[in-house]
């Protein structure tokens, strides 16, 4: 800040190579605005460019959002820093490699403008092109296409209506308070017909969320009739309902929340293409929810939502394991619901060993195979 | 970067062991107003950085502790009903009713709750917003709106604006995604569990009396239980709990009297489960190593 003069030669040129960064960050998915890339040119001019660490931290907690952000931003800071000296400024030199590690910079000035910013772009493809090469050992099957599209709208439309019912339903029931703390402000109200004396009495009670949901869906090969069935009830219900998660899995758990949020379904499409690979292997669902109860049990399966697992429960681990890990989910959960597309075949008994071994932890196991299986369902989501 | 030094050295005075990347994230929120937003793991000392900083400036901490149903009502300002009534009762037919009204809506009959009090001090103080998470979509929105202007209008009264703006911390331990709108407003920084050197430092700052081999070795040890699959993994607190509580039992290392050090372990595992998970050879096993681990540091 001092050195007035400095900066306002250097500024320039220091700011262009900041936004470059912002861009260079924005390409590879770190979802900060405009409002970041003015800010970081400030703090650039202000203080950022004294040493390499002090930059790093500062830009860290100014493009971050998220955990995930968190833990990329040190790849992504190296990839565009690291791998050759900036020409534009010397300042940020000095610090090198304090931050440790192997240093692969390349002699000053062996690189030109137009090849960082090539670099930059290379580095943006090439998250790409790893995607697209990760997807080749995927038997290419087109989702929409395993359920055809004039089973799909009913569904749909069922589903949106379940979904609205659900929130109605709770919400009337959280209106009515019969009894609770005094609400002031609405007994006031109250009183004005009675001339400011309060009569009527209003009661508050605390305002119950609705509840959480946790779908887990089973994409493994017995499945794969269904499966992307499930996937467009899971993406209308994430629509509908603020807290919602759900994770499918078949030889491993994913996390697809997000991926569901997807607005453009095209995009939707390609990353659960990319998230079902190994699509038709087998189930290991006591491993999948090991992963769950491990790695998500604390967050994700916090305050006691309704989790509902979709899945034929042909488990091809140790029964005894997919036990133990739902006995761990059930305590986290407020309700553990079991859908079975194979319990409404006639004459289907629940005899397969996991099934069998599940069965005591669930606090329902209904059908669903059909549309008016999955209506039947509603008063088990609805009726908390 | 001189600055930088200091607002290191002030935290450190108060007993607040950190680490760059925190200081400069506090630095950066100052100057640019921003609030910093930090996640991390349950007892990693995410709250404790709020008092720190307050300590450290010798400001005022107004701490908001967020819960289920947390409304506007008990986060920013109520008027004192109570209050309200007894006076329209008292002054009834002796006022007019302009006056009265006038009277009764003031800053007198309003209750200033963490937000309001935040914005309406003249000296800026440090606003903690603890645990975002299990407050309700509703509430963030809200909030949202008051750190964006960093004013807050109450229809009775008229809009309120912040004398001075307060330094802005939020907490969150992830039980919920917080919103985009949210996060893009913040400054982000994740807090993980101190790393062995902080952690001794910490343990150090905060008794100051304890050797320096038991804080070697129930640092490594705490360390070393962390990496095992806990419902509750101790935090930092539960480190200092259970060094005061060795000093306590006049136990100078962690080779002496393995009853008693078994025994005082309920400082650090907080779930049956847990005390079920770690035991007794297993607590032999990480003891071996925690000895071993102190000494490799040591030398």
């Amino acid at each position: 800040m001092k050195d007035g003069r400095e900066v306002a030669a250097n500024g320039f040129e220091i700011t262009a190579r900041f936004i470059e960064f912002a861009r260079f960050a924005r390409a590879n998915g770190l979802r900060m605005g405009i409002a970041e890339d003015l800010d970081a040119a400030r703090v650039a001019v202000s203080r950022g460019v004294a040493s390499r660490e002090a930059l790093y931290w500062a830009l860290r907690s100014l493009f971050c959002r998220t955990r995930e952000d968190w833990e990329r931003f040190p790849a992504l800071f190296d990839a565009f820093w690291k791998c050759k000296e900036p020409h534009t400024t010397t300042v940020i030199v000095e610090g090198s490699s304090a931050r440790g590690g192997g240093t692969h910079e390349r002699p000053a000035g062996a690189v030109s403008w137009d090849e960082d910013r090539s670099l930059a772009g290379a580095h943006g493809r090439d998250g790409r092109r790893s995607g697209a090469s990760s997807r080749r050992g995927l038997a290419r099957q087109d989702f929409r296409e395993l359920v055809k599209v004039d089973q799909m709208r009913p569904l749909t439309a069922l589903v949106e209506r379940l979904a609205t019912r659900m929130r109605k339903r709770i919400m009337r029931r959280l209106k009515a308070a019969p009894k609770g703390r005094l609400n002031f402000r609405a007994t006031i109200r109250n009183s004005l017909p009675y001339g400011g004396l309060p009569l009527k009495l209003a009661l508050r009670r605390r305002v119950k969320r609705p509840p959480k949901l946790l779908l887990l869906l089973d994409v493994s090969g017995s499945m794969s009739l269904y499966s992307m069935l499930f996937l467009r009830f899971a993406r209308v219900i994430a629509r509908v309902f603020s807290e919602v998660e759900v994770f499918v899995f078949h030889t491993q758990l994913v996390r697809t929340t997000e991926a569901l949020r997807e607005r453009n379904a095209e995009r939707m499409k390609e990353r659960i293409e990319l998230i079902s690979l190994g699509w038709a292997g087998g189930t290991r669902i006591g491993h999948s929810l090991r992963q769950l109860n491990d790695r998500f049990g604390r967050h994700v399966v916090a305050r006691r939502p309704i989790v509902v697992i979709i899945s034929d429960g042909l488990d091809t681990g140790p029964a005894a394991d997919l036990a133990l890990e739902l006995n761990r989910l059930k305590r986290r959960a407020g309700r553990l619901v079991w859908l079975n597309p194979l319990f409404g075949r006639p004459g289907y008994e629940p005899t397969a060993a996991g099934m069998a071994a599940a069965l005591p932890y669930l606090d329902a196991f209904l059908p669903a195979h059909d549309l008016a299986s999955l209506e039947a369902l509603e008063p088990y989501l609805a009726g908390l | 970067m001189r600055e930088l030094a200091e607002l290191e050295a002030r935290l450190e005075r108060t007993g607040y062991i950190t680490e760059q990347g925190l200081v400069l994230a506090l630095a950066l929120a100052g100057e640019l107003s921003r609030p910093l937003l930090v996640e991390g793991e349950a007892g990693a000392g995410k709250t404790a950085i709020a008092k720190a900083f307050a300590d450290a400036y010798q400001r005022p901490l107004i701490r908001l502790q967020c819960y289920e149903g947390l409304d506007v009502n008990s986060a920013v300002y109520e008027w004192d009903y109570q209050r309200q009534l007894i006076a329209i009762k008292l002054h009834e037919g002796r006022r007019g009713d302009q006056e009265l009204e006038h009277q009764i809506f003031s800053e007198e009959y309003l209750l200033k709750r963490p937000l309001l009090q935040a914005i309406s001090m003249a000296e800026p103080p440090v606003l903690l917003i603890d645990e975002i998470d299990r407050a309700g979509d509703e509430f963030e929105a809200y909030l949202l709106e008051v750190l964006s202007d960093y004013q807050i209008s109450i229809p009775e009264l008229g809009t309120i604006r912040a004398r001075s703006a307060p330094f802005v911390l939020l907490t969150s331990n992830a039980t919920r995604e917080l919103s985009d709108a949210l996060r893009r407003r913040c400054l982000y920084y994740y807090l993980p569990f101190p790393s062995f050197e902080k952690e001794l430092r910490i343990v150090n700052a905060r008794l100051p009396g304890i050797s320096r081999r038991l804080a070697g070795e129930l640092v490594s040890f705490v360390q070393a239980l962390r990496g095992f699959e806990l419902r509750k993994k101790p935090g930092v607190a539960e480190t200092l709990d259970w060094a005061a509580a060795l000093v306590g039992l006049r136990i100078t290392g962690l080779d002496q009297e393995r009853e008693r050090l078994a025994q005082s372990l309920i400082c650090l595992l907080k779930t049956r489960e847990d005390q079920l998970a770690v035991n007794p050879e297993m607590v032999g096993r990480l003891l071996a190593q925690s000895l071993l681990g102190a000494d490799g540091t040591r030398d």
